[in-house]
């Protein structure tokens, strides 16, 4: 076999809109040789018993992630930080409506 | 036709499409020869659906396993409504047609029953039938017995994404590399002596479309052509010159894989007939 029979098809993010006026949401990956075939999968994989209304699919080497190693700096910095929460605040006297 | 829906895209709820056993429900008793036509498309649907299963963990990438598998279960569906609608004539159940009638009782085409071949083969089954069940379906759904209308009206739209999932994969395989060419072009020379027969009619075919009952499908042939010279041709691929097969009714006296494949279908439920649990 050659080089290029042994290469898999290149890896797709999937994102899946149950129902209109909600958000695309991830629901997975998978296998496919382009985007075309990508959505078409998607379908077969992700919408099998009603999920979705609408399916996007995009190449997993063009996501950038956060580094899960540095949760730290990245995730737990706003610990502590409860003046971000609009319920950090007291209401003042004299504010009507709120 | 194009694989987009006019449908609003607000979510569709689960459950309400016609089954069989809303057809076994309803108590209709489908006259003789209504009831041998639904046998036609039913035994078609069957065959293909049993061949097509046979790819589950043979086919290129496990997301293929899916998409034929997906496929299969469309087949199968619309093989057991016409089945189910068939034995309301003779008192019979879907299982007993599917599973107790002998090779020459069964009415499919020999398209369905061929070999899977490569992928490339089974492809190119795919592409003439679902192209042909397409057009067949789209009359279909005017016909003037209401259960097949509304099976039709289920199926067609099974039937454009088989239609679509068949074209990619022709293009792809027909203007890819020099190998997957090759293997496609030759898939359609081994598919293309059964494509006349799909188009064939009979003294039962013209007498139940005299009433609007069945489609003839002669009547299909140029529509069918119209839709698949363009795939072909966009796939590079040539539309092979080659005669019918010999023979070519239903009766499958001239069937060289129909028994093999019955053997395979049938042989758990002809063993246990009393039904089996694991």
């Amino acid at each position: 076999m050659t080089e290029s029979l042994n290469a898999s098809w290149p890896l797709w993010e999937v994102f899946v809109r149950s129902s209109r006026g909600l958000s695309h949401v991830h629901a997975g990956s998978l296998h496919a040789p382009d985007a075309t075939m990508a959505l078409r999968n998607a379908r077969d994989l992700y919408t099998r018993r009603n999920e979705g209304t609408s399916v996007w699919v995009m190449p997993s080497d063009s996501i950038s992630s956060s580094d899960p190693d540095s949760k730290g700096g990245f995730f737990e910095s706003p610990q502590g930080k409860n003046f971000r929460h609009a319920t950090y605040y007291t209401k003042s006297e004299g504010v009507k409506h709120l | 036709m194009s694989f987009t829906s006019g449908d609003s895209a607000t979510k569709i709820s689960a459950g309400n499409a016609i089954t069989p056993e809303d057809i076994i429900a309803a108590g209709e008793k489908a006259p003789e020869d209504v009831a041998t036509y639904a046998m036609y498309l039913g035994d078609d649907a069957l065959m293909l659906a049993q061949r097509l299963g046979h790819w589950i963990s043979r086919a290129p990438e496990m997301e293929e396993d899916v998409a034929l598998a997906n496929i299969a279960q469309d087949q199968l569906g619309h093989a057991r409504f016409l089945l189910s609608y068939a034995g309301s004539a003779w008192a019979k159940t879907e299982d007993d047609l599917a599973y107790f009638r002998g090779e020459e009782e069964f009415r499919s085409c020999r398209l369905v029953e061929q070999a899977n071949g490569d992928f490339g083969q089974t492809i190119a089954r795919q592409l003439i039938f679902s192209l042909y069940q397409y057009e067949l379906f789209t009359r279909l759904m005017d016909s003037a017995d209401e259960t097949l209308a509304s099976v039709a009206a289920k199926a067609v739209k099974e039937v454009t994404y088989h239609v679509d999932h068949a074209a990619q994969w022709t293009i792809r395989l027909g203007d890819g590399t020099e190998e997957s060419h090759r293997r496609m072009q030759e898939g359609l020379y081994y598919m293309w002596p059964y494509v006349d027969e799909l188009f064939k009619d009979d003294d039962l075919l013209r007498d139940l479309s005299e009433r609007g009952i069945a489609v003839l499908p002669s009547t299909l042939r140029a529509s069918f052509d119209a839709r698949i010279e363009p795939i072909l041709e966009q796939a590079t691929l040539t539309v092979p010159d080659v005669p019918g097969a010999w023979g070519g009714d239903r009766s499958g006296n001239f069937s060289e894989h129909r028994g093999h494949i019955l053997a395979e279908m049938q042989v758990l439920a002809r063993q246990f007939p009393q039904g089996v649990t694991w």
